[in-house]
């Protein structure tokens, strides 16, 4: 990929997998090589680079690539595109490959055998996979591999990549010398009689009837049912993510005081005991402690895509995302926005049409992801009271759907007007989306999704957040109070100075110093806000506060109006650095990302003052 | 409508009937729909079913094409001509299913 910077390519055969979307390739993946396998960066849905390693059955290591899902070698979207150069050789930083492992979905022969077919013309050693032949097989479709492979001049494994059947016979077949050297090149031009005639031989040339998934999309996709299914879903989604994750919470909370006061007690008395206790330990602890919502919201996100939902919403809320512009394909990335805007905007990349792909962008950050949930969570914490309305549903998660509800329709404001306004905007893009078949989500590849999203926050906190925490450490430390100084020490800090500079533009929305300083270090990331409060706050207090918590002592000194304001500041919240970057890397300019810090900077000042002053008003 | 046009296409064909893909004619505005739809399938000969219709103006339809299902807009439904003879009903799928009834004649 672009990206990528190492060029001197590891020793060994590389093998790489190719397929349509949604023909089980991944899995396949995952079979083939297990937890040995590196994902650049914020895995998507296969938009990123995964590479792995594979152990065949003589022993032997072998290189594998997941190449992004394809219908075509003709790319119309970015990560197509990626598997087209990759395939040509032409793939910066790339090798291209020695085998292609060509992964076909049973169930859809004729379209997966488009793809084989220019593929094999590519020139490169081929064998097929021919996956999901458990599926096809309760459909009635029984496909002769002996006669498939005679008929396409290569070998063709049946596999079952969600059971494991077959992966051993890919693996032994990965030993055979021949299978490395190139076979026959179709001609051109003659696929589609090619394809019928091996469908005619195969006995395969039928429509497909009804299957147990158009049962259930008659529900689902009920033009009544299927809407308030999905609402109810998601409704139900953002309950869990608070009330699940409440006692794995309480638990790395202990587990972070407990350590504090273990370093608290070995430390002697001065700096080097407040930059582990208040800076370090608080600091990591303070982001943390948010993991498992993090991770509640990701298991969510994964069930439904692997059970094949996704693609379903997307037809669900096409007509609506059609009145602002955009298609339902826009759905997957701008739902896995809510877990973080970076998987999301890389997600993008399978929007086929550039101009949907940059609305996209835009507005992802506008759906609040998770690191807006440590913000929320001690807000609502200290302002919103603990009671039950009707019908079990909590106060406190009641205004939590409001606050990201808030999020979505500013998200379809901003797309409706670059619709009504931009040339671009009134064109017509097409739909045209596969809704593959429901299949219970592999608890394997669940896990392997969670795992890799764990780790990529957790780097987050080690690497860019643990850095600017203890900056502000620094900045709210250094220089110490004069002597004979009455007030906390932090005031008379360089913190302090930027706080109270910042204040002046912040203080028409309602931000006192203490806010306006954490938004400093909250751009960077926004879940350093809270700890930045913390750090702030517990160096400010004296004597009793200091042992107090955040959530009682922002209770007691904010308003409420102050409060909301804060709340409607990060519905909008100007981006993070980290989405700031890949913005920049993924529309290739830093006009794009300058073009949404500003215009996030404006919505979130003008939603802060108006939510501060209206607040206000009512309640005097 | 469909009297109007002397071609039925996948846009007008009623749910749960199953028929022949005859050719593909994209409109002047949007020329690449023809090979989009090409590489999902949408290929002469290839059988084709209307499964269902979503709510407000029947748009978009669910199709299967062959093996697959997919999610079409009706613009792009219109792109697929049919074969003027029906080859018989999808299993089933013509029975009473609520995504079946209302929009069938929509």
């Amino acid at each position: 990929m672009r990206e990528s910077v190492v060029h001197i390519h590891p020793a060994g055969p590389l093998l790489a997998l190719v397929g349509n979307p949604n023909c089980g390739k991944t899995a396949l993946f995952n079979r083939l090589t297990g937890s040995r396998q590196k994902v650049a960066n914020y895995a998507g849905v296969t938009v990123e680079r995964k590479e792995g390693r594979l152990k065949t059955a003589a022993g032997k290591l072998l290189r594998v690539l997941d190449l992004p899902g394809t219908y075509s070698l003709y790319p119309r979207s970015p990560d197509e595109r990626v598997t087209v150069d990759v395939l040509a050789g032409r793939a910066q930083g790339e090798k291209r490959p020695d085998l292609i492992v060509c992964v076909l979905d049973a169930t859809n022969l004729r379209r997966n055998l488009r793809l084989f077919l220019s593929v094999q013309r590519q020139g490169l050693p081929c064998v097929v996979a021919l996956n999901m032949a458990d599926l096809a097989q309760r459909r009635g479709i029984v496909v002769d591999t002996e006669k498939l492979g005679a008929l396409l001049g290569v070998p063709v494994i049946r596999t079952v990549a969600t059971d494991g059947e077959g992966i051993d016979d890919l693996r032994a077949l990965l030993d055979e010398p021949e299978r490395w050297r190139q076979g026959s090149v179709p001609p051109e031009g003659e696929d589609t009689a090619r394809i019928n005639h091996i469908l005619k031989e195969l006995g395969l040339d039928t429509l497909q009837g009804e299957l147990p998934s158009d049962k259930v999309d008659r529900f689902v996709l009920h033009p009544v049912l299927g809407p308030i299914l999905l609402a109810v879903l998601l409704f139900f989604l953002f309950q869990a993510v608070f009330a699940w994750a409440e006692a794995p919470m309480g638990w790395i909370e202990a587990g972070t005081a407990w350590l504090g006061e273990q370093a608290g007690a070995l430390l002697p008395e001065g700096h080097l005991r407040s930059l582990v206790v208040d800076g370090l330990i608080a600091g990591v602890g303070g982001v943390l402690v948010f993991l498992p919502q993090i991770l509640i919201l990701f298991f969510f996100i994964l069930i439904l895509e692997e059970s094949g939902y996704l693609p379903r919403a997307a037809f669900l809320l096409d007509r609506l995302m059609g009145s602002v512009g955009l298609s339902g394909r826009s759905f997957i990335p701008l739902l896995s926005s809510f877990a973080c805007a970076i998987p999301g905007i890389m997600a993008t990349r399978s929007i086929a049409n550039p101009r949907d792909r940059l609305v996209t962008i835009l507005i992802a950050p506008l759906m609040t992801c998770s690191a807006r949930l440590p913000v929320y969570a001690l807000l609502i914490g200290a302002f919103i009271p603990r009671r039950e309305l009707w019908g079990g549903i909590e106060l406190q998660g009641l205004v939590l759907f409001v606050l990201y509800f808030a999020g979505i329709i500013s998200a379809m404001a901003v797309a409706w007007l670059l619709k009504r306004f931009t040339d671009a905007g009134r064109q017509v893009r097409p739909l045209m989306m596969e809704l593959p078949s429901y299949h219970w989500p592999h608890a394997r590849n669940v896990a392997i999704g969670l795992l890799q999203r764990a780790e990529i926050f957790i780097k987050r906190v080690g690497g860019v957040i643990l850095a600017l925490t203890l900056l502000l450490w620094v900045l709210s430390t250094f220089p110490g109070a004069p002597e004979g100084a009455t007030g906390p020490a932090i005031e008379y800090s360089f913190a302090g100075y930027l706080g109270r500079g910042l204040a002046t533009i912040f203080e028409p929305i309602g931000f006192n110093w203490q806010i306006s300083l954490a938004l400093v270090p909250g751009m960077a990331a926004r879940e350093i806000a809270v700890s930045a409060l913390g750090t702030v706050y517990s160096l400010s207090a004296t004597g009793d506060e200091a042992a107090q918590a955040l959530t009682p002592l922002i209770a007691s000194t904010w308003g409420l109006p102050t409060a909301f304001s804060l709340l409607a500041w990060f519905v909008f919240a100007p981006q993070c650095l980290s989405t700031i970057a890949a913005v920049k890397r993924e529309t290739g300019g830093y006009k794009i990302p300058a073009i949404m810090l500003g215009y996030l900077f404006a919505l979130a000042y003008a939603a802060s003052w108006l939510t501060f002053h209206i607040s206000r008003w009512l309640l005097t | 409508m469909s009297a109007v046009l002397s071609v039925p296409t996948l846009a007008q064909a009623a749910i749960g009937q199953a028929h022949r893909v005859k050719a593909l004619q994209a409109p002047a505005h949007a020329p690449e729909w023809k090979q989009m739809l090409e590489e999902l399938g949408f290929v002469a000969g290839e059988h084709v079913a209307v499964l269902a219709r979503a709510m407000p103006g029947a748009d978009p339809l669910v199709v299967r094409i062959g093996q697959s299902t997919f999610a079409l807009r009706r613009a792009e439904a219109a792109c697929v001509e049919l074969e003027h003879t029906s080859t018989g009903g999808l299993t089933a799928a013509a029975g009473t299913g609520p995504a079946g009834t209302g929009a069938a004649h929509a």
